[in-house]
């Protein structure tokens, strides 16, 4: 392993370090846990997101006007401790109530339903959204059971969205849920990140060789194949998406394609060339689209892509300007 | 499995039972590697990363040894480890030392009675928050066994040394059945069949701390230092 590293115990507060260095103007830091955030200044619901490190920018990255007001920083690839998410929650609730946005992850929930109850104590009301985007972890039967993977971005998009119209927490949990309940994700593995803890590989894959639906964290996938054509595997990927939700012609969608760490823009554009011809060529409307590097998982390589069934009130909450160092979207 | 080699009714003190957390620390902690490994083969390899921070944290404030209750080592040792860790193991391991002596009287010396009610407790509160049941490949499938074998110890009477060494051996079976079953929780399960053969690292670190709890009380019986009431 090859990493630019001091002590492999103190990569998290020394990367949280230089990251409020360079933007210590936007982001403040809870003073005794690993919480960034941003003043709620205009009193709105709260939108707090977080998770294990290691997936930068996910999760503060998305910290930002019109996105999450304050993320809960885990150390690498384990959720945050109650006290941290409950210091965020303190910092950002302005009365109205906050709500959890974070993947679904047995760690994330044990530890935000924990900073929940002790919300509760101190008269902070919160809510919850997990985001279970990716098909490749659960059937669709056990669709509850899924991870939460890039669909993290469309969700805390339009959460943040949401929360920063004034509405009230439980209207923008039922928005947010929206957004969630109309992402679906598959991803595809390369080769694997690092953990710079142990100086281990996440997982083991032959040189010639791509795993289909394989986790972030090393999770196994749901197929092995020789690596194949750019479009050939999109159009495997594809039709994964298009078995768990009905998108036909006429629907609208917002395409998220999004690299890993080491796959470069060149290839996850040729990724996303496929999948809008895929899309097109079903008479599906594109709404919007990015491609990007918002969840990664260290130095590893592959991409997933996103789609979000989009509706009137999504995309309504969807095309609302947001800023981060990390995400932008003009208004 | 009954054994009934000590049949007096020994007790520990509150400052025992806080220098055998430090012996149980700082066993878990000697035992990352092996954690590491376990959970590498079937998890994310952050195991025994999160215990040693939990431990550590705890060992810090374990090392002033100056409670005067049970019931604040237990808890001092469940807030460093929710405070800490993070990841699911900080709030399940924390609570299992937190749950343990929740709502419980100032215990000043350690029973067998006792131990088997806060251990009781402990299965409880665990289980009311990961919801697991034996069987699903995890930390319950060792504590769950260790639990009953205290009960039963302390049904027939059993000393301290004697109970522990049951409830250690049955923590240990339990780690050993772990390794036949598909996981139903945590990253492990999206493994399925694959995870056959390979033990759960939380059960380890379950069996780690009732191995360790017998070996002090073993060491203190031997050094002469084991108070009978």
């Amino acid at each position: 392993m090859k990493k630019v590293i001091n002590d492999p115990n103190k990569v998290v507060q020394e990367m949280l370090e230089g990251f409020l260095y360079a933007h210590g103007n936007v982001y403040k830091k809870t003073p005794n846990e690993n919480g960034i955030y941003i003043e709620n200044e205009k009193k709105q619901v709260a939108v707090i997101t977080g998770g294990g490190s290691g997936h930068e920018p996910l999760f503060f990255g998305f910290v930002g006007e019109g996105l999450a007001t304050g993320a809960a920083v885990g150390n690498v690839f384990a959720a945050p401790t109650p006290n941290t998410i409950m210091e965020v929650t303190k910092a950002v609730d302005a009365g109205k109530g906050v709500l959890y946005v974070y993947g679904n992850y047995s760690g994330d929930t044990l530890n935000f339903d924990m900073a929940s109850e002790l919300a509760e104590f101190e008269d902070i009301h919160t809510a919850t959204v997990l985001v279970n985007d990716d098909i490749a972890s659960a059937s669709k039967e056990e669709a509850h059971n899924r991870r939460g993977i890039a669909g993290d971005v469309f969700v805390i998009k339009v959460a943040g969205a949401a929360a920063a119209e004034g509405l009230p927490l439980e209207k923008v949990t039922e928005i947010t849920q929206k957004a969630a309940n109309s992402t679906r994700s598959i991803g595809v593995a390369l080769s694997p990140g690092s953990i710079p803890s142990t100086g281990r590989y996440t997982f083991e894959i032959a040189e010639d060789e791509i795993e289909f639906g394989l986790g972030i964290h090393g999770e196994a996938g749901i197929r092995t194949e020789k690596i194949m054509e750019a479009d050939k595997l999109t159009q495997i990927m594809m039709e994964y998406i298009f078995d768990d939700i009905e998108i036909t012609e006429g629907d609208e969608v917002c395409i998220l394609v999004n690299g890993l760490g080491s796959t470069t823009l060149m290839e996850l554009f040729i990724v996303n060339r496929k999948v809008t011809e895929i899309l097109l060529e079903k008479g599906v409307k594109i709404h919007h689209t990015d491609v990007n590097n918002y969840c990664t998982t260290q130095e590893m390589a592959g991409f997933s892509i996103t789609l979000m069934k989009v509706d009137e009130e999504l995309k309504t909450y969807y095309d609302k300007p947001a800023y981060s160092p990390y995400y932008f979207k003009r208004g | 499995m009954t054994n009934k080699t000590n049949s007096t009714s020994n007790i520990l003190t509150v400052e025992q039972v806080n220098n055998m957390f430090i012996y149980v620390g700082e066993k878990v902690i000697e035992s990352k590697p092996l954690l590491t490994d376990i959970d590498c083969a079937i998890g994310d390899g952050d195991h025994g990363i999160g215990m040693e921070v939990g431990f550590k944290n705890a060992l810090e404030k374990l090392e002033a040894n100056n409670y005067d209750k049970i019931n604040d080592i237990f808890a001092e040792i469940g807030k460093a480890m929710i405070g800490n860790m993070g990841g699911a193991s900080g709030v399940l391991f924390g609570t299992l030392f937190l749950s343990g002596v929740k709502g419980q009287e100032k215990i000043e010396q350690l029973d067998v009675a006792t131990l088997s009610a806060i251990f009781q407790n402990s299965l409880l509160g665990v289980q009311a928050r990961g919801k697991a049941e034996v069987g699903d490949k995890t930390m319950i499938d060792a504590l769950s066994p260790a639990v009953n074998a205290l009960r039963e110890a302390n049904e027939n009477k059993l000393g301290l040394v004697a109970s522990l060494r049951n409830a250690s051996e049955a923590a240990k079976r339990g780690v050993e059945d772990t390794k036949v079953l598909v996981a139903k929780f945590g990253r492990a399960k999206s493994l399925g069949e694959r995870v056959i053969g390979h033990q759960d690292a939380g059960a380890t670190t379950i069996s780690i701390i009732f191995e360790s709890m017998q070996n002090y009380v073993e060491e203190l019986e031997k050094k002469g230092e084991l108070l009978n009431v």
